[in-house]
């Protein structure tokens, strides 16, 4: 025990260290610079987490310490640049809507780089106190990045929603993790595999139970259906960069984690978790695809479009194998681009003051053509039509749910992508068939157009040649073998 | 009489059962919602203390200590939204946190 104590290499945690410091330094200096300061505090979180993302992909082979509690490999790193992507896009794009808001005080960034540790430190964890910490870090972030806008009805409300499930699902989580203790009597990863894979760990029901709880409680992080009540509400809700933001950094946290624990830790609970996220995967699915039909509001709707690519997402997780996991991290990349781009053309809409209604868009391909196809693009991405993105990203997933014999779930996962795909072409439809309302000019800000130019070309390009992502996704799915 | 680990484990699980009620029955005010969260924290770090307990292993015991410590920034942050929804509409009555629906 006094020799593993001493197990710390700090240099591992790099990434982690940098972030934090960072957030403290900005925190002081927005509190030394007052309102003047967002400019150099928005360039500075910029700059470290450009530096953060040299440092990930500078890294290589697998490594633990603090006791095993702290493990990074190539799976960790990959998700943690996705994560970094993740939090930097959106606000690149947002200085606009940061001045216009009166969210310019700074501080806006620190709590995202707090945000970001959190999801670095659960992709990171080893042991589920680890995890706890990270999720809880992650999420009491982003309740307050919910609420930012203290003068608005909807952000408060959205903010009070997300802490209410938010704190429900800790505990489950929690509870579930008392659970597994209790019966293996340890917290780490390696320990808790290596019990479950003794006879005493074979059908126990109170690990059964700790098992079933962490997945409610990961579930309610992911909005995988049936605990996916709070989305829709805290993505309309939620200042719109703050949107962008909880629509992909926290997925990518989670599921890095259900990966990590399902594949690594519960595997002989394998007969017992598999119905359970196979259930997940289909309604979460079919919620998506239905309850999308019926939205007025776009980020509505986009939060029920995440909703679906979650379920998506699950079937990688079910079919257990490399190429499922595979098919997972092609999916979020993908999914990461195209959420980006969409909110990118949602952010320039708000920029001129207009609303976040679907109807907001009518005629957009009359006045400005170039913005309605690059939007038009996004939208047919997601529904997943070729040559697109988002239809790579669902053929893997599919082709690995029939590879590993679950064919029903591939079948259902096609129908619902193509009820889905009613919803997306609706905006498309909005766009170009109907007449304009009124004269506006919507302009993308330079941040916004940047990300935009550069989500679409990605969208394009891993559409027609995936290649490129195939292999940087192959090195993280590596760490699974089995 | 003997308390075993199964009485603690009782007794969690009762406690966590209010919880998850007191916030999916309640229909009256947030701060009774608030008070079911901190309840499921406890019943929690009832479980782990009572299995540090039992079973010798310390680790649950620490657990419990860092668990306080997040309940008690998660109860400040939650307060600290509820106030500021607070300014914003002048009630905290759960049926009135409805102006989004779909």
């Amino acid at each position: 025990m006094a020799e593993e104590l001493l197990d710390i290499h700090l240099t591992l945690m790099m990434p982690e260290i940098l972030v934090a410091v960072m957030a403290m330094v900005l925190l002081l200096l927005s509190a030394w610079t007052h309102r003047g300061g967002t400019g150099v505090v928005h360039w500075l979180t910029i700059l470290t987490i450009g530096a953060v993302i040299l440092v990930l992909q500078a890294g290589e082979g697998a490594a633990a310490t603090f006791a095993g509690q702290f493990v990074i490999d190539d799976f960790a790193r990959y998700m943690k640049i996705l994560m970094c992507l993740g939090m930097i896009f959106p606000i690149i794009m947002s200085l606009d809507y940061f001045r216009g808001h009166a969210m310019d005080g700074g501080e806006y960034h620190v709590v995202a780089l707090f945000a970001l540790l959190g999801g670095m430190i659960m992709v990171s964890s080893g042991g589920f106190l680890i995890l706890y910490l990270g999720v809880e870090l992650m999420s009491l972030s982003f309740y307050v990045l919910a609420a930012w806008r203290r003068d608005d009805v909807q952000s408060g409300e959205a903010g009070l929603k997300y802490f209410i499930l938010g704190s429900v699902a800790s505990g489950l989580l929690l509870y579930g993790i008392s659970m597994i203790y209790g019966v293996t009597g340890a917290v780490s990863f390696r320990e808790v595999a290596a019990f479950m894979g003794s006879p005493a760990g074979h059908a126990n029901q109170l690990l059964s139970l700790g098992v079933v709880m962490i997945l409610a409680g990961m579930g309610f992080k992911v909005a995988a259906v049936p605990f996916h009540m709070w989305a829709p509400d805290v993505y309309q809700g939620a200042p719109t960069p703050v949107t962008v933001f909880m629509s992909v950094m926290p997925k990518v946290a989670s599921i890095a984690v259900l990966l990590r624990i399902l594949m690594e830790v519960f595997v002989v609970q394998h007969a017992q978790w598999v119905p359970i996220v196979q259930l997940f995967a289909v309604l979460s699915m079919g919620v998506g695809a239905f309850a999308g039909l019926v939205q007025t509001n776009i980020k509505r709707l986009l939060a029920y479009s995440s909703i679906s690519h979650v379920g998506y997402m699950f079937i990688g997780l079910v079919t257990n194998t490399q190429a499922g996991v595979q098919g997972v991290l092609v999916y979020l990349t993908i999914y990461l681009v195209m959420t980006m781009g969409a909110f990118g053309i949602i952010l320039s809409f708000d920029r001129q003051g207009l609303g976040e209604k679907i109807s907001d868009y009518q005629g957009l391909a009359h006045k400005q053509p170039l913005m309605a196809f690059v939007m038009a693009m996004f939208m047919f991405s997601m529904a997943g039509i070729p040559p697109l993105a988002g239809f790579i990203g669902k053929l893997n997933i599919f082709m690995a749910a029939v590879k590993a014999d679950m064919v029903p779930l591939a079948v259902a996962g096609v129908l619902f992508s193509a009820i889905g795909a009613y919803y997306y072409l609706r905006v498309v439809k909005v766009m170009y068939f109907d007449l304009p309302e009124g004269s506006f000019k919507v302009s993308v800000s330079g941040g916004g157009f940047l990300i935009v130019t550069l989500s679409l070309f990605l969208t394009f390009l891993w559409g027609i040649l995936p290649g490129d992502l195939l292999a940087w996704t192959g090195a993280g799915v590596m760490v699974f073998h089995h | 009489m003997v308390m075993s680990l199964n009485h603690y484990l009782i007794l969690g699980a009762v406690l966590f059962t209010i919880g998850i009620f007191g916030i999916f029955l309640n229909r009256r005010n947030v701060i009774i919602i608030m008070m079911s969260i901190e309840l499921i924290l406890l019943a929690v770090n009832i479980n782990f203390v009572a299995f540090s307990r039992f079973t010798g292993n310390i680790d649950g015991q620490i657990i419990t200590f860092f668990v306080l410590a997040v309940a008690a920034a998660e109860a400040a942050i939650g307060l600290a939204i509820l106030v500021a929804f607070f300014r914003n509409r002048a009630t905290i009555d759960v049926e009135e946190i409805d102006s989004m629906k779909g």
